[in-house]
């Protein structure tokens, strides 16, 4: 398959680049990104009311919940229950800390609101800050992506030049400092834990929890983590409420959600849609499967989670609870397309190599049981495959799963089985005729 | 052992955390020591952890645990292109291997001129983006068609 054909979307993109149900990404494009446009677009309104109000935290919390924002990162987990985890009364330095070390195969939107919409994140950390008690906070920025972190750096400079952080925020009694951090390779650092340490001056190597971050955090302190895309929608909630978010999507699955859609499909790139809106429809916005040809696959929620049939998917809706019912998981929103010409043995044998690339070594069922999922479906795609494989594969993935200290593990057991369950004839007919069934691809 | 202006940059990564906390730029201090000397040779990584106030070891066991970190010399340019799947099926392999038969060499190989060396990279969180590489670390290019390619490396003297 050769690059992509379709006009690459390069700032300024027209209104509405993102999609019509847009809200972080609303009248965005791509060079409004500044402090004095983000102005123009209500920004920073959200804080100030809260402080001027003095808008007690419990109000703001309360409101969280009500807006049913679960946490963008990939696990889910409602952010208004996270934010009350907090202890309250404690007198010592929290933390907050922003993850935006977006490494999850096929995740791209972090990246897009920190360039783009900067301002929505600081904005969002600065009242979760305040809603928390929190003085300190983070941002955790995938080492890739470097520009980006210089201009989230940038951004911060605006914002506390104007401001909007630092001591006495708009002359409040509230003060928040907020700081840029750079990963520098290594996926395992978005695990939250694993960030920790790595913020830490440290190997990023998970934490057995609990102690969850909430009592043990940064530094062993109280600390909260969200993700890039949970924080910048929390200005939204802040401005119209959380019933209205809530309405945006559906019961339990509130508000937008930015879908990094890559693969056979004729625009790769993030759109924002509300939740609950029908898969058909996001691959239409994408502008269906490249050449017209026949969805085989899609990974819904990231390359950690499981792969769904293209009949399955085309019926689905795109939302926490309709993607589990299709047995697969929301997880980041990257919606990894696969068309019919794709080799499965070959997609999962990719996926299995970077599993086994990054794992950190710690846990023995993921350090040896990545490498031995990778060699097993090597032979495989390489037609040394043996009659058994199929039954060790998933074995292995058995002895992985819920073992490991991390979710890395299961990350790397849940693809290879639902790959081989869905795709089990394409699998045997590796191991039966030493070739592949499809067209050779890469 | 490092520039005045390195040290500086050092300076303002360690302001961001508590005073008795400097360990947590020695991720950011490697970047700028790296950027200044291509790699990271023992006794550049002694300077950072002299500096921070750490360990060697630790020094080590960071710059070893992260996989943009240059344990070795490199070429004058390092090209990380990203094979992972989302990008594969965009044409991320495709444009691996139209460098390694322009420059004649293998992922994590120097060309003989010392000019490029070719790195296999994993999600960089662009996929949408694909064909997508880094140049040394900092500067991502995007939608890496072959004549892009090409172009590239003319560019990269
Ligand atoms: C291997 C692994 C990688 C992860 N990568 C990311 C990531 O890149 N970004 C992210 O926000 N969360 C990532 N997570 C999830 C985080 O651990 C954490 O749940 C999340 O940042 C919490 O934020 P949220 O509640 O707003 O989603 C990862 C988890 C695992 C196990
Ligand atoms: S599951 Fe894997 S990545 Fe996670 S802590 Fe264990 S060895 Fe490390
Ligand atoms: S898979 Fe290549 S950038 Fe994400």
């Amino acid at each position: 398959m050769s690059a992509a054909t379709f006009t690459p979307m390069t700032p300024p993109f027209a209104p509405g680049a993102y999609g019509p149900d847009a809200q972080i990404m609303k009248d965005i494009d791509g060079l409004n990104w500044r402090l004095a446009d983000y102005l123009k677009r209500g920004g920073y309104d959200g804080l100030k009311k809260i402080l001027a109000e003095n808008v007690p935290p419990e109000k703001i919390i309360a409101e969280m919940k009500t807006s049913a924002l679960r946490g963008r990162g990939g696990a889910g987990f409602p952010a208004g229950l996270k934010w009350s985890f907090m202890p309250k009364g404690y007198t010592g330095q929290k933390y907050l800390v922003c993850n935006s070390d977006e490494g999850e195969p096929g995740t791209f939107k972090d990246r897009d609101i920190l360039r783009y919409n900067p301002h929505s994140v600081i904005e969002g950390m600065a009242i979760a800050a305040y809603a928390m008690g929190i003085t300190v906070g983070y941002n955790y920025i995938h080492g890739e992506i470097w520009d980006t972190y210089e201009r989230f750096e940038e951004a911060l400079d605006e914002a506390r030049a104007a401001g909007y952080l630092g001591d006495r925020i708009q002359g409040s009694d509230f003060s928040f400092q907020l700081h840029a951090f750079h990963g520098y390779g290594a996926y395992i650092c978005g695990e939250e834990t694993a960030l920790l340490e790595s913020m830490e001056g440290k190997k990023g190597q998970p934490r057995f929890k609990p102690p969850f971050p909430a009592s043990f955090g940064l530094y062993g302190k109280p600390t909260t983590i969200n993700n890039t895309e949970t924080f910048a929608a929390v200005p939204w909630i802040i401005n119209h409420g959380g019933e209205a978010y809530l309405r945006l999507g559906k019961p339990n699955n509130g508000g937008t959600k930015i879908f990094s859609v890559s693969g056979d499909v004729e625009r790769p790139g993030n759109y924002e849609v509300n939740m609950g809106t029908p898969f058909a429809k996001l691959l239409e916005m994408a502008g269906g499967m490249r050449g017209g040809r026949k969805l085989k696959g899609c990974i819904p929620g990231g390359s950690s989670m499981p792969v769904v049939p293209g009949d399955i998917m085309m019926e689905c809706d795109m939302d926490y609870d309709s993607i589990a019912k299709a047995g697969s998981m929301l997880g980041s929103g990257a919606v990894i397309i696969m068309d019919d010409t794709r080799c499965m043995v070959k997609s999962l044998l990719r996926l299995a190599y970077f599993y086994y690339e990054e794992s950190c070594g710690q846990c023995t069922p993921c350090r040896e049981g990545t490498g031995w999922l990778y060699r097993v479906i090597n032979r495989i795609e390489h037609g040394e495959g043996r009659n058994e494989d199929l039954d060790l594969l998933n074995s292995l993935a058995d002895n992985i799963q819920g073992r490991t200290i991390c979710a890395l593990g299961d990350a790397a057991a849940m693809p290879v089985r639902a790959f081989i369950k869905h795709y089990r004839d394409e699998f045997q007919h590796h191991i039966d005729h030493k070739r592949c069934l499809v067209p050779v691809y890469v | 052992m490092l520039s005045p202006e390195a040290l500086k940059k050092i300076d303002r990564e360690v302001a961001k955390f508590p005073p008795d906390q400097k360990q947590s730029a020695v991720m950011a201090a490697l970047a700028v020591a790296q950027d200044e000397k291509g790699w990271l040779p023992t006794e550049t990584m002694d300077f950072v952890a002299a500096y921070l106030g750490m360990a060697p070891i630790a020094v080590y066991e960071v710059a070893s645990f992260y996989a943009m970190y240059n344990l070795k010399p490199v070429g004058r340019h390092k090209l990380t292109v990203c094979t992972n799947l989302p990008c594969a099926l965009s044409g991320g392999t495709h444009a691996a291997a139209h460098l390694q038969n322009r420059l004649g060499i293998g992922f994590n190989e120097t060309t003989a001129d010392g000019r490029f060396t070719l790195k296999e990279g994993e999600c960089m969180g662009a996929c949408g983006d694909a064909p997508v590489l880094l140049v040394d670390n900092k500067r991502m290019c995007s939608w890496m068609s072959n004549d892009k390619l090409d172009k590239l490396l003319d560019d990269l003297k």
